[in-house]
């Protein structure tokens, strides 16, 4: 039986997955829109596909933002003081995103919307390398000073590993969001969508690859190895065998152009990616790279035992409510989206 | 700016008070839609959907603004208050989270239902859509109400080595002090809703452009106006100023400016406080009414602000000055839809060309005295970030310099410049481009 920091733990990984399978796809669909997407209407088309639901996509990450306080507060105060530079570099980024987004079709300019999608393209892409660098730099750890806390400056966090990471990062998502144009457009736009998917399926495995080899030589003397959970726990292979499957149903289906399993093949290795580093660094939330310095786990950043177990009744409650909401928004969105699909009334 | 605090509280101020911006709007406006739809689909009069759907493009663009500049202030605890995070996360943590669960999920999905969903939902459904709006903007007003409110009367905690954490989510949630204070911050959205829907249909009037779809604005406008800027006042401003009064002695002495404890203390209606002298200057007093209205006796002794050390002392001017701005604006709105009523019922109000220019002309006015109204909430809580516990000089993270600070403040300053004139640019092309045309009723 899990104690409540597990529990906590397991939701704030769950929370971040959701955020990366649902903003994913959005994120994804930005940073391939200036490459998949030629003609105007075909990029009305692109930001039709999410344009109803990209804002309640990224309510997952102030949830997530949300449950990290809740629970793990001293997490929130040193993770998010310490990568400063780099979380503000995130807002104004998801800033700039969000209102391509909204401003994009308001005016009726070519100019104007050029100028839209450039920004929508290049923040998207741009979020999803800096996320991947964050994954990144969480598998590897991050130095502290000798009181405990750390500044992560951008030389620190652009380390070899973390930067790979980005990589890793942006193309998944890229990825990702082809699925999920392959899915919901058709035609020209269609074809071209599904071609990035297969090409990019093979960039993702090969860095994939590279990207696990790395991590089993990069944590840092003194820390818990990569694999120890996993040898501590072999059930945990399972998550990763889930990756695995899911890379293999996803080729699968591109081939016969299956575009709904190839998706929700896209979202199962996005959760598993995820799941393994998270079982990678259990109990860690942070690992240090300095010698001495205890890293946060899920116990020394924690509030008390009773904020812990009424928010984890909160959450249960809030996400079957929101279980619903999301089953009425994506059924009422289903099926293809083209150029004149009434955004604005 | 190399101070920390000074540039943490900086950047607090400006990217809070332009946020606000949004959702002082959108709260009040989304109950509006929900109105106007509720009597479409009541009256099954076509015009107040029309109507609604043209309020809908104005309310999508502050929505989308008041998200994309909502989103750095959850960021900015963690970011530039971390010993704050640190010392109280583990209590407005909850508030913050049940924000997001209960109150964004709704909002975002059922906004994408409302704004695109016309066709594809039942009229029913699409009424739903924009009560759920409406309610998840509210609710969401309630938490973050109630996360200030427990910075300004913290209940429900303990300390445990050094930290505050909660011990009764019941406390937190009923707060009095935010149970007072909820009321107050919603009728001030909803007054500069309604404020916005009567300047903007007096607008179209005086233009003679949708002169249909300006005079049902005008007239929902007006009666939504009375009703909620009486109520600003009464109840519910009342009840905060005796919150206020009740529990943080020092922000009322700074917010009347009184520096002298004293019995039978007087209002002040307009005077300079002037803190070096401790006095204030030129007033225009009346006698006896800070006790009466305090303890409801004319004589009751009311602290002054040199009942407390100095050091514990609000910037008494600021605190002075923004409430008597928002005292002054407030009376001033009571006046003016007051008045409007009475030409609305006996119908002169779409003809009397004079008071549709005050109506326009009103609505940056209830802006102001949203923000002001904050500004006396935070500024007079000072010096403390939580009352009575942490200091704001002892809340900034200790790993981040007064430079990084400035710096991002100056990032966010340039960034709030041009996204706040694309959206003001948008909103007028919105306002020129007008309403689908509506049909005349037929009986009036």
């Amino acid at each position: 039986m899990p104690d409540i920091n597990t529990a906590w733990f397991i939701v704030l990984a769950l929370m971040l997955s959701g955020y990366a399978v649902l903003d994913g796809f959005d994120l994804g669909v930005g940073a391939l829109h200036l490459l998949v997407a030629r003609t105007d209407d075909e990029r009305a088309t692109v930001i039709n596909s999410i344009g109803p639901v990209w804002n309640g996509n990224e309510v997952w990450l102030l949830a997530a933002g949300g449950s990290m306080v809740v629970a793990f507060p001293h997490l929130y105060a040193a993770g998010f003081s310490g990568f400063y530079l780099a979380l503000m570099l995130v807002l104004w980024l998801l800033v700039l995103r969000g209102l391509s987004i909204e401003f994009r079709h308001q005016v009726d300019h070519p100019m104007w919307r050029e100028i839209w999608d450039v920004v929508f393209c290049g923040a998207s892409a741009l979020l999803g390398v800096l996320f991947g660098v964050a994954v990144g730099n969480i598998l590897l750890g991050v130095p502290f000073s000798a009181d405990g806390t750390f500044q992560g400056s951008f030389e620190i966090m652009l380390n070899p590993f973390a930067i790979l990471g980005g990589v890793l990062g942006l193309c998944l998502l890229c990825l990702h969001g082809a699925s999920y144009l392959a899915l919901r457009t058709v035609g020209a736009l269609q074809d071209r969508a599904r071609k990035y998917a297969s090409v990019l399926w093979w960039v993702v495995i090969a860095l994939l690859v590279v990207v696990s080899a790395a991590s089993l030589k990069a944590r840092a003397p003194g820390m818990p190895g990569f694999l120890d959970n996993f040898r501590a726990h072999p059930a945990l292979f399972l998550i990763t065998a889930l990756g695995a499957g899911s890379a293999i149903t996803m080729f699968v289906a591109r081939k016969a152009n299956r575009d709904k399993q190839a998706f929700l093949s896209s979202t199962a290795l996005i959760v598993s990616i995820l799941g393994s580093a998270a079982a990678a660094v259990f109990p860690y939330l942070l690992l240090s790279r300095t010698p001495g310095v205890k890293g946060l786990t899920i116990y020394n950043t924690a509030s008390s035992p009773y904020s812990m177990s009424t928010a984890l009744g909160i959450y249960l409650v809030g996400m079957a409510i929101v279980a619903i909401y999301l089953t009425a928004v994506y059924r009422t969105w289903r099926g293809k989206v083209t150029a004149d699909t009434a955004y604005h009334p | 700016m190399t101070d920390a605090v000074t540039a943490g509280r900086a950047q607090f101020a400006f990217t809070i008070m332009f946020h606000y911006l949004f959702p002082i709007l959108t709260m009040g406006l989304g109950t509006l839609i929900a109105i106007l739809k509720t009597i479409q689909l009541v009256k099954k009069d076509d015009r107040y959907g029309i109507a609604a759907q043209f309020w809908a493009r104005v309310f999508a663009i502050n929505f989308a603004m008041g998200v994309v500049t909502g989103i750095p202030m959850e960021f900015q605890f963690g970011t530039n208050w971390a010993t704050f995070s640190h010392y109280s996360g583990g209590v407005i943590g909850q508030t913050l989270f049940m924000e997001g669960v209960f109150a964004f999920f709704a909002e975002s999905s059922f906004l994408g239902m409302f704004l695109f969903g016309e066709k594809r939902l039942s009229p029913r459904m699409h009424w739903f859509s924009s009560v759920m709006v409406a309610g998840g903007a509210l609710v969401s007003g309630y938490f973050i109400t109630i996360t200030n409110a427990w910075m300004q009367h913290p209940v429900g905690y303990e300390i445990v080595n050094g930290n505050a954490q909660l011990t009764s989510l019941r406390a937190l949630l009923t707060n009095e002090y935010g149970l007072r204070q909820y009321p107050h911050v919603i009728m001030g959205s909803l007054t500069t809703g309604a404020m916005f829907m009567a300047g903007f249909g007096a607008y179209y009037l005086l233009a003679r452009k949708h002169e249909e779809f300006g005079r049902l604005s005008v007239k929902v406008g007006v009666i939504c106006g009375a009703i909620f800027s009486v109520m600003q006042l009464f109840p519910t401003g009342n009840q905060n100023a005796l919150n206020v009064a009740h529990n943080q002695p020092v922000k009322t002495a700074a917010m009347e400016g009184l520096f002298k404890t004293e019995k039978g203390a007087p209002i002040a209606i307009i005077g300079m406080p002037d803190t070096t002298k401790q006095e204030l200057l030129d007033p225009i007093y009346v006698p006896g009414a800070l006790s009466f209205l305090i303890y409801g006796n004319a004589n009751a002794e009311v602290k002054g602000l040199n009942a407390s050390p100095k050091e514990d002392h609000p910037p008494v001017e600021l605190v002075y000055y923004a409430y008597h701005i928002m005292i002054g604006l407030g009376t001033i709105f009571i006046a003016v839809m007051l008045f409007a009523i009475l030409l609305l019922v006996t119908n002169r109000i779409y003809k009397t060309r004079w008071f549709l220019w005050i109506l326009m002309l009103a609505m940056p006015f209830p802006y102001i005295a949203n923000e002001a109204g904050w500004t006396v909430a935070e500024v007079g809580r000072q010096p403390w970030i939580v009352y009575g516990l942490q200091r704001t000089a002892a809340a900034v993270s200790p790993n981040v310099s007064g430079g990084e600070t400035t710096f991002t403040l100056l990032g966010f300053m340039g960034l709030y410049a041009l996204i706040g004139l694309l959206s003001l640019f948008l909103f007028m092309r919105v306002i020129a481009s007008g309403p689908a045309d509506m049909p005349a009723e037929v009986t009036r």
